[in-house]
């Protein structure tokens, strides 16, 4: 178990070093001199100065890493020469945003995948199973750019009942908050759906022909008392192994969510700094996603194998 | 040993792909009549195979055919709905849809298409003779790819087209290519994996088949139907992760429509309102395509997968 953490953790070392160097070396991708790309208009001797200072442009590249990876451990991903916000606080007023997306959209994937697995496979093979199954098949094949737009055209544009684009903030009341972004999550949420769905219903289909549900009906408990009781909680760790795995992929699924709906999260906010090619704010936004991706993968892998011995037997 | 078709290294994400897979083909054995199940792929397969040909085919044929310029704006047909002249209507420029819709699908299945192909001859290659004979090679390699799958990979795209303008389709292809090529090595090194310590391969090495042969002739048939099954879903994955960035503005640049920046289009200035069409009529083609695109590989799979007996 130890040598597992320990092999796992020297990975996300390496990784998270291997990203710092990637995100590091973005900016020299930039064609010709990467100041002029990234001063744009604002090129004043201040501002060139102050560039200079911070990514020490005309030291060794070795040097130029070690200054920028002390700036960014001290918290100082730069700021943008164009509005002069700094990413860090950019970054604290948008991750909210993402999180509530996330979890509101689990919640929703949850409440439809779970019941629906749990009837679907009491009678595998029949009526509702075959429709269920069919149906989240199909929501295999819907991405969010598509399912958001059709989302917005019944429930925006046809029946009103919600706001097609805006966010409103939990400080202005939980009813407006939800409300602009509970059509967000549901777009969010139909992959999970079909995803937990089908994972569940298989786990329960198999957990069903356990010999102890069979001495559980024997004994003449209701249906509902053994699916709740006896058969939910073994079949659902592939269900969590799933939920876990797809945060990572919601992150950035949230992305395209996040622009259709203008939702400032952080996927709006590094979208907009890349059409304003406001390359220091990429570079620090992509920093911190993909080392958060990386360590929340890494978190959830470690709690599986917690929660499931089979994982660690290498 | 029960589990040893199971890579040792796996991880969690892993074994629940694997699992997924596994019951996706309970899923549709469920679906299939149960006489014809064993021997045939099933009308479903070559329905969806001749729907993927088709669509291919017209992206292919799209200049030669008798279709407008998809960037022709008919100022005598806004917003027009679908009719005889402009099958899927007009959008609110007067381009045709129909003729957009089907130029924009270029983008989406060369993206799709190409780099998986690529991905299938580099990482399946290497795959394949990891998979046999293991060693440092085979550790390096898959330390390598386990590096470029940590990263998350429309981040990834996304950031490393904002410092590497400007965008175009070989770009594309490459950066796509490195994601899918470590995915394509992991499965077929697995696959592989599994076959290798069968009694067929030590007959084949006893009987002095040189390595080349037992690579071609008895392994290689044998991790074919796996590769397949997973490179149409990561096609699939492929042209979804192409569809995203085209929708953020992100894929190849206007003019050239793409399925994604055509929903983009349908979605802004209210149009969503006005003509739903433009938005409509690519989604529908992305979903038929995912749609038989995920069908094919779930029948391949269930088709060659030897591991149904498991339930």
């Amino acid at each position: 178990m130890l040598r597992y953490v320990f092999t796992r953790l020297v990975q996300l070392v390496i990784i998270t070093f291997l990203i710092s160097v990637f995100a590091f070396l973005m900016v020299h991708l930039l064609p010709g001199d990467p100041t002029l790309a990234i001063l744009g208009p604002n090129d004043t001797p201040a501002a060139r100065a102050e560039l200079l200072k911070q990514l020490g442009l005309n030291k060794p590249l070795l040097s130029q890493y070690v200054t920028w990876i002390k700036n960014v451990l001290h918290g100082n991903l730069g700021a943008s020469f164009l509005t002069k916000q700094t990413v860090t606080n950019a970054l604290s007023v948008a991750l909210p945003i993402d999180l509530e997306l996330i979890v509101v959209s689990q919640v929703v994937a949850i409440l439809v995948a779970v019941p629906l697995a749990l009837v679907a496979a009491l009678r595998p093979n029949r009526l509702f199973d075959r429709v269920a199954t069919t149906s989240t098949f199909g929501m295999l094949s819907l991405p969010t750019f598509v399912a958001g737009p059709l989302l917005v055209l019944v429930f925006a544009v046809e029946l009103h009942w919600v706001p097609a684009t805006g966010f409103n903030r939990l400080s202005q009341g939980l009813g407006p908050n939800l409300q602009s972004v509970i059509l967000p999550s549901i777009a969010l949420a139909i992959g999970s759906i079909a995803v937990y769905y089908r994972l569940l219903r298989a786990d329960l289909i198999a957990t069903l022909q356990e010999d102890f549900v069979t001495m559980a009906r024997a004994k003449g408990l209701s249906t509902r008392y053994i699916m709740l009781r006896h058969v939910l909680r073994p079949s659902s760790f592939s269900l969590l192994a799933g939920a876990g795995i797809s945060i990572g992929t919601l992150f950035t699924g949230a992305f395209v969510v996040e622009v259709l709906f203008q939702l400032p999260g952080i996927g709006f906010q590094l979208v907009q700094a890349i059409y304003s090619r406001d390359y220091l704010v990429v570079q620090g936004m992509a920093l911190v996603a993909a080392v958060a991706f990386v360590v929340i993968n890494f978190g959830v892998d470690f709690l599986l194998t917690l929660l499931d011995p089979r994982v660690r037997r290498a | 040993m029960p589990d040893a078709h199971r890579d040792l290294t796996l991880a969690p994400s892993e074994m629940v792909a694997a699992e997924a897979g596994t019951e996706s083909v309970l899923a549709l054995e469920a679906l299939a009549p149960a006489g014809t199940r064993k021997r045939r792929l099933g009308l479903l397969f070559w329905v969806c195979a001749g729907w993927i040909g088709l669509m291919v085919l017209l992206a292919v044929l799209a200049s030669v055919l008798p279709l407008t310029n998809p960037n022709f704006q008919n100022y005598a047909a806004l917003n027009a709905g679908p009719s005889i002249h402009h099958l899927f209507g007009t959008d609110d420029l007067g381009r045709d849809l129909f003729s957009r819709v089907i130029f924009g699908s270029r983008v989406s299945l060369v993206i799709g298409f190409a780099p998986v192909a690529i991905g299938l001859v580099t990482g399946g290659s290497l795959g394949l003779l990891a998979g046999y004979r293991s060693g440092v090679a085979d550790t390096v390699l898959n330390a390598f790819s386990f590096v470029i799958l940590a990263f998350p990979a429309l981040l990834a795209i996304m950031v490393i087209e904002t410092f590497w303008r400007p965008v175009s389709l070989w770009k594309l292809t490459v950066m796509f290519a490195v994601v899918a090529a470590p995915q394509l090595f992991r499965v077929i090194r697995a696959t592989t994996l599994s076959f290798a310590g069968r009694e067929f391969v030590t007959a084949a090495r006893t009987m002095g088949a040189s390595t080349p042969r037992i690579l071609m002739r008895e392994l290689l048939p044998n991790v074919v139907p796996a590769a397949l099954s997973f490179a149409l879903i990561g096609v699939a994955v492929a042209v979804v992760l192409e569809g995203a960035l085209a929708f953020l503005g992100l894929s190849v640049g206007l003019p050239t429509p793409s399925l994604g920046n055509i929903i983009n289009e349908g979605v802004n200035n209210n149009l969503l309102q006005s003509n739903p069409y433009i938005a409509l009529w690519p989604s529908l083609y992305i979903f038929l395509l995912l749609t038989g695109l995920n069908l094919m590989a779930d029948r391949l799979r269930s088709h060659f997968d030897v591991r149904e007996v498991k339930l």
